[in-house]
């Protein structure tokens, strides 16, 4: 975890930044001055972040500060709760996503989650899951393969497609969720803590996994493990205390960060 | 060895004997029983008692296939009427509401629970066989239907409860709305408790007696159709048992012994099939 390690990632990771004016680069969700409460508790104050189409944003800071919290709003798993309050206005691109349908915003939207999540059926009715309940028309078999095949796991496990989900390994677990999530083709996929379950074998798969996506595929990462940031993400955003404290280019936060918090946190003097 | 650490001795020995030997009378109630009826009722078991009707006292052949088929009539007619019902509440329980109401209908459940089985089998006479004007199988599976519903409801709410907040999270990050992730995912991962449930709650009112007495009645014959009175074990091992014949009582101890041991084989089905290993990983 130290700071040359990080900015030499960051550097090594030359990416055309979601900020940069060298050439048109659109953006597929914008977040816009939100405020979320948990019952009484504020736990977003005035956040606002870009998402850039077909780029990796990645989300860093000490636990408890909102990252997992502003990525579920990008999806409206927050309504899954009680007594929960979103403020604000968070669009997909240019639509509002509290005046979209919310089953139809997160087929947009898919989510993985940080401890791998299989339904209790077989591989092939976990990757096809998403695709039956939103009646897809076609092959199933198609659809479940291409998936497999995004998510780097056909090879594993083309032979054993109705062998329980639970008989993978927790890495090709992660991987068989990715895939369930890429099944229905969403066009952000949202991912939180993807790797912090996970052996850095598996770590690394499911980082070049992230990279093979990105160019079909925009994402958005929460991350304990600023090194990852550093290594896969295009954009940060680094939070503190449910404040949004600065966003840039990866490249630029992790050499040249503006907010002295910033610089506190990645050179390792809290969090 | 002070006096006071031998006192601590005897009362540890003694304590730890009066305990195993209540255990044991528990458990040997059962075998007791169980053996008493295998004594009596074993000998009078035969081909004839599962296939032929009742013959007139005396005569030798008879049967109660009628009794046997009434039984599984009813239960089916139980299942039919009480596990949608139970199933679906158990859903509303675990899945939907907010405070006041899931706790009212856990209560009123627990309180039909306790209610006494012959007052279930007066509300069925009044609700079925009084606008019948006779006594029916109908009835009597109206009245076992509503003693399996409060069963059913807490056991699959339960059941419900315990499968994990991940794979619900899970189902709804792909676009399901609340109903089909419930139907999708939950219900059968859950399926299995759910089904243990149900059978035992079944086994149980398989001997029930009380509220069949005045609903589906009894026949000596067989009973075609569910609009007529029929006979069930437990009923006419009431019948036999309390009747003035030899014979009659034999044949109680035989059916008795039938009722027990298809309660025993399903429980223990039912336990050996639920401990066979979860369906998921419990988080």
């Amino acid at each position: 975890m130290s700071v040359s390690a990080a900015t030499s990632a960051a550097k090594a990771s030359a990416q055309a930044p979601a900020m940069s004016s060298s050439g048109v680069s659109t953006l597929r969700m914008k977040v816009t001055k939100i405020n979320f409460y948990y019952g009484k508790n504020h736990a977003l104050h005035n956040v606002s972040m870009d998402v850039a189409t077909n780029r990796v944003t990645a989300m860093i800071g000490p636990s408890g500060c909102g990252k997992s919290t502003l990525l579920r709003t990008l999806n409206r798993m927050h309504e899954t709760l009680r007594h929960t309050r979103l403020e604000g206005e968070i669009t997909l691109d240019g639509v509002n996503i509290l005046s979209l349908d919310v089953t139809r915003l997160r087929r947009m939207v898919g989510m993985v989650f940080q401890k791998p999540n299989p339904f209790p059926k077989s591989i092939y009715d976990n990757v096809a899951y998403g695709l039956r309940i939103n009646g897809h028309m076609g092959r199933l078999d198609d659809a479940v393969e291409k998936s497999l095949r995004r998510a780097a796991l056909w090879d594993e496990v083309k032979d054993k497609l109705h062998k329980s989900a639970y008989a993978l390994s927790g890495g090709q677990q992660q991987r068989l969720c990715i895939a369930r999530a890429l099944a229905v083709d969403p066009e952000v996929l949202l991912l939180d803590e993807p790797c912090s379950a996970l052996d850095p074998v598996n770590t690394a798969k499911i980082e070049e996994l992230l990279f093979e996506l990105k160019p079909t595929c925009t994402l958005v990462i929460v991350t304990h493990n600023m090194q990852q940031a550093a290594r896969v993400s295009d954009s940060t955003a680094f939070m503190l205390n449910g404040e949004l404290i600065e966003f840039s280019a990866t490249g630029h936060m992790f050499t040249t960060p503006s907010d002295p918090r910033t610089e506190a946190y990645i050179t390792g003097r809290f969090g | 060895m002070s006096a006071r650490l031998v006192w601590r001795k005897s009362l540890n020995i003694v304590m730890l004997s009066l305990t195993g030997l209540c255990a044991v009378l528990t458990v040997s109630a059962l075998f007791f029983i169980l053996g008493y009826l295998i004594w009596n009722g074993g000998k009078d078991l035969s081909w004839n008692f599962f296939t032929k009707l009742p013959a007139p006292v005396g005569e030798v052949g008879g049967g109660m296939a009628n009794a046997i088929l009434g039984s599984l009539k009813l239960l089916l007619l139980a299942t039919l009427f009480g596990v949608p019902i139970g199933l679906l509440g158990g859903v509303y329980l675990a899945e939907f509401g907010g405070r006041t109401v899931p706790f009212l209908v856990r209560y009123t459940a627990d309180l039909m629970n306790g209610v006494p089985s012959i007052v279930m089998g007066i509300f069925a006479y009044a609700l079925v066989v009084m606008p019948m004007h006779h006594f029916s199988t109908l009835a009597g599976g109206v009245a076992l239907g509503i003693m399996v519903i409060p069963t059913v409801l807490r056991n699959t709410e339960s059941f419900l409860r315990d499968v994990p907040r991940a794979m619900r999270e899970g189902s709804f990050a792909l676009g399901a709305n609340k109903w089909k992730m419930v139907a999708t995912v939950v219900l059968p991962a859950a399926s299995r408790g759910i089904l243990t449930g149900v059978l035992l709650a079944l086994a149980r009112v398989a001997g029930e007696t009380a509220p069949l007495l005045f609903t589906a009645f009894g026949n000596r014959y067989w009973s075609p159709g569910w609009t007529q009175p029929t006979a069930s074990l437990p009923v006419i091992i009431y019948t036999y048992a309390t009747g003035p014949y030899q014979d009659w009582h034999r044949q109680a101890w035989a059916a008795g012994l039938v009722l027990l041991g298809l309660v025993l084989v399903t429980n223990i089905l039912v336990r050996a099939f639920l401990t066979r290993g979860a369906a998921y990983e419990r988080t």
